[in-house]
């Protein structure tokens, strides 16, 4: 079996980066199991042999807090049951060790083999900070190295460190924290209850008092959290602060270990601190945030733009090779309609997960988005998020898939879930074919109020409802369905650095592989099952009929007959689709979506949107028998559908049933995509079937609250 | 006083840091231990949260955070 190494250490300690330069190309990730924080694993060469190293989430302490940092201590300090690691190697910012080294002497009192990697070392040198490593090392009584992932120095020497404290196997000397007196007979007394003996016990125990007043779901399993909790009340009642003693010793052991070894220039701070009188500024602040954004918004639009239309034309151009080369039939059609139509969605989703996540990674390597946290976090903690959520939310315009992918740097996993929850309600760009097209049909062109079209009222109405449904959405879930500890912001602020190009690329590489490998099988699986619905059985009249009329169409010439064939295309299209299970699905639901102002025809739309929202204007034009080619500016088919009469004689398209339709695409979850990708970042089909219930609930009631006042208030 | 009320470039000295004792305790591993020289480095442009100054780097808090931690200030 081969040995497992843990890389350990705060958040912005240079962990991640380090870990992608140590590992190459050969990692994968996956989830710790029971938990769905993430787990990734690389295979570390070892001078002779290779060893696993996993990369264990970003912790400021042993300490649980969340379920990042119990993960972090079940892996380091395993119960009893399962092997403990090779080796421990802890990250500590060369340039921040007075915080980094308490992580890093907390887990040196465990005992274990341990190197610690003293990262950034380029970055701390050129802000004139020099670190006496070898003194350092004696007093903590541990190998130091000092590296730096950017220009990949020091990787030899902490390999030859980690490999001698494995084959030295358990025998380096571990830190004994000193106690005051009380505080340590309290912390004996504690330690003698715990299974295990030494030093591991120990450090258990001290972790394990600093965790006693945790949530339950941040804390490893097995933790003897209540007595710890009895003893620090007990030890109050008698005046003892326990958890303050401990984190009061530990520092204090820190400033001693580093006493007289760190030299700073003065001029050291200086770039981020002008930075920072800039970019947090009251005014420049905001100024500069806001032009952020908007680049992001505009990459996330407009540059993916192109990419989208190119892999669109490629799936097309796939599409008519397959059917030009296969003998029409269903083989053809479920290969070309489903599988390479289901693969097309998938792929056309890479360019802008691509682009959001490398610009993600950027302005979180470079520290701007903790800042963009600091500035924004006012308004998003107003509804129970916090300042990490709102990348997110704002990308969510765009698509929902990868702003789930973006919820990754909000480190808290509830405000993840949360944000990731609330976002698929901000209106993306495949809303906007729907909103134009029923705008057209439902208000007429000339209407207006005070020189604004009642259609760009109603279309800005729909942007404002769904950002009031998202924030309101958090609001409502947080205290509801997530509820627990007021969130907090509590954040450090890394110094402004530039990210390592390598680990830009790589990243963004990896959520690219993750959306393609898991969430896109379940797209394609869900393309064939709604391409299925919405064309088998097939009518069988119909085709024959189809045919015959198109055996006489070919004797007329040039246009006439293209038209003929179309219009005769188009009509069996229709027919087909009236017919298919999806078909009959959709005459099943009218009483169902009766209420809300919605036929048969928009009941079908409704199930194949599911696909995309925007298919549902392709598919209202083959349900109104215009064929699958029309678009939202399409004449023939805004004609049709203002056309289109109930039984009863009156319109089906009024503007109170457009309004409703529009409020039903605002709320309702009908995006496979969104659906798969959720599960995925979730974890668990758990949250991913909560939001379609909770997204479809609110957008029924919504729109039956509508179309119903309407009617009562008079609007036809 | 709190650190909450501490005013821009202003520094002090932590003297207790109350309130729930899971919050309590993230503050004090974060450095904000009694006895720990702090400055108020800035206040984010919408009020809230406000970075402070110690051990070398700087961390954003709110001020509903910041209300728990008792300081003194020094001149």
């Amino acid at each position: 079996m081969t040995d497992t190494v843990l890389l350990a250490g705060n958040p912005n300690s240079g962990k991640t980066t380090l870990f992608n330069a140590l590992t190459g190309s050969r990692a994968r990730t996956g989830n710790y199991p029971g938990v769905t924080v993430e787990r990734r694993v690389g295979t570390w060469t070892l001078g002779d042999r290779e060893v696993e190293l996993v990369d264990l989430p970003g912790a400021y302490s042993l300490a649980a807090r969340s379920r990042e940092e119990a993960v972090a201590i079940e892996a380091i300090v395993p119960a009893a049951s399962r092997s403990a690691p090779a080796a421990l190697v802890v990250v500590a910012d060369s340039g921040n060790l007075e915080r980094h080294l308490y992580f890093a002497l907390q887990l040196l009192e465990l005992g274990l083999p341990t190197v610690i990697a003293l990262s950034l070392a380029d970055e701390a040198k050129s802000r004139g900070i020099t670190v006496d490593t070898a003194r350092l090392s004696e007093r903590l009584r541990v190998p130091i190295v000092s590296v730096s992932a950017r220009r990949r120095e020091g990787f030899a020497e902490l390999a030859r460190a980690v490999s001698a404290v494995i084959r030295a196997g358990g025998a380096s000397s571990p830190i004994r924290l000193a106690l005051d007196p009380d505080v340590e007979a309290d912390v004996a007394a504690f330690e003698a209850k715990l299974p295990g003996d030494g030093p591991r016990r120990r450090g258990l125990a001290l972790a394990t008092i600093l965790s006693a007043h945790a949530e339950p779901d941040a804390l490893p399993p097995g933790l003897a959290v209540r007595e710890a909790r009895a003893l620090v009340e007990a030890a109050a009642a008698a005046g003892r602060r326990l958890a303050e003693s401990i984190v009061v010793a530990r520092y204090a052991a820190v400033d001693r270990a580093l006493d007289g070894l760190v030299t700073r220039a003065s001029s050291e701070r200086s770039t981020t601190a002008r930075l920072d009188a800039v970019l947090t500024h009251p005014a420049l602040g905001l100024l500069v945030f806001a032009a952020v954004m908007a680049v992001l918004f505009q990459a996330l639009f407009a540059w993916s733009e192109p990419l989208v239309g190119g892999i669109e034309t490629l799936v097309a151009g796939l599409q008519d090779l397959t059917r030009s080369a296969l003998p029409t039939g269903p083989l053809a059609d479920l290969l070309v309609d489903g599988v390479i139509a289901g693969a097309g969605n998938v792929i056309v989703f890479v360019p802008q997960i691509a682009i959001l996540s490398l610009f993600l990674v950027f302005l979180e390597d470079s520290g701007y988005l903790a800042r963009v946290a600091l500035v924004i976090d006012r308004l998003m903690g107003a509804v129970g998020l916090n300042g990490k959520a709102f990348v997110p939310l704002l990308s969510g315009f765009a698509c929902a898939v990868p702003a789930v992918i973006a919820t990754r740097t909000i480190e808290s996993r509830r405000d993840r879930l949360l944000t990731m929850l609330a976002l698929p309600l901000m209106s993306c760009s495949a809303r906007l074919p729907v909103y134009t097209l029923v705008v057209a049909i439902a208000f007429p062109a000339g209407a207006s109020s005070f020189g604004v079209s009642h259609g760009a009222i109603a279309l800005f109405a729909m942007y404002a409802l769904s950002v009031i449904g998202a924030l309101g959405a958090a609001a409502v879930l947080r205290r509801t369905v997530l509820p627990g500890q007021v969130p907090t912001m509590i954040l450090e602020l890394p110094p402004y650095r530039w990210p390592v190009p390598r680990n830009l690329v790589r990243e963004a590489g990896e959520r690219v592989a993750q959306f393609l490998g898991n969430a896109g099988s379940v797209i394609v699986a869900i393309t064939i099952v709604l391409w299925a619905l919405l064309h088998l059985p097939g009518d069988a009249a119909a085709e024959a009929v189809h045919a015959r009329a198109v055996v006489e169409a070919e004797a007329l010439e040039g246009e006439a007959r293209d038209a003929r064939i179309a219009e005769l295309d188009a009509a069996l299209a229709e027919a087909n689709m009236q017919a298919s299970v999806g078909g009959r699905i959709g005459r099943a639901l009218e009483p169902a979506i009766e209420p809300l102002g919605f036929d048969w025809k928009i009941g079908i739309g409704l199930l194949a949107s599911f696909a995309a929202r925007e298919v549902l204007v392709s598919t209202l034009g083959i349900v109104y028998g215009v064929g699958d080619e029309a678009d939202e500016e399409s004449e023939p088919l805004r004609a049709r559908l203002l056309a289109a009469r109930r039984p009863d004689g009156t319109p089906v398209f009024t503007p109170l049933v457009g309004v409703s339709l529009m409020i039903f695409f605002v709320f309702a979850a009908q995006c496979m995509s969104t659906l798969a990708i959720v599960r995925r970042e979730s974890g668990s089909w758990r949250w991913a079937l909560f939001m379609l219930v909770y997204m479809n609930v609110l957008a029924y009631g919504a729109s039956l609250a509508v179309f119903q006042g309407g009617r009562l208030l008079g609007f036809a | 006083m709190k650190l909450s009320q501490l005013g821009r470039g202003d520094a002090a000295v932590v003297r207790r840091v109350g309130g729930e004792p899971s919050i309590a305790v993230r503050l004090m591993e974060l450095g904000l231990i009694p006895g720990a020289s702090v400055r108020l480095v800035r206040i984010a442009p919408l009020g809230d949260p406000m970075v402070v100054a110690l051990r070398g780097t700087e961390l954003s808090l709110r001020g509903a955070e910041a209300a728990l931690v008792e300081i003194e200030r020094t001149p």
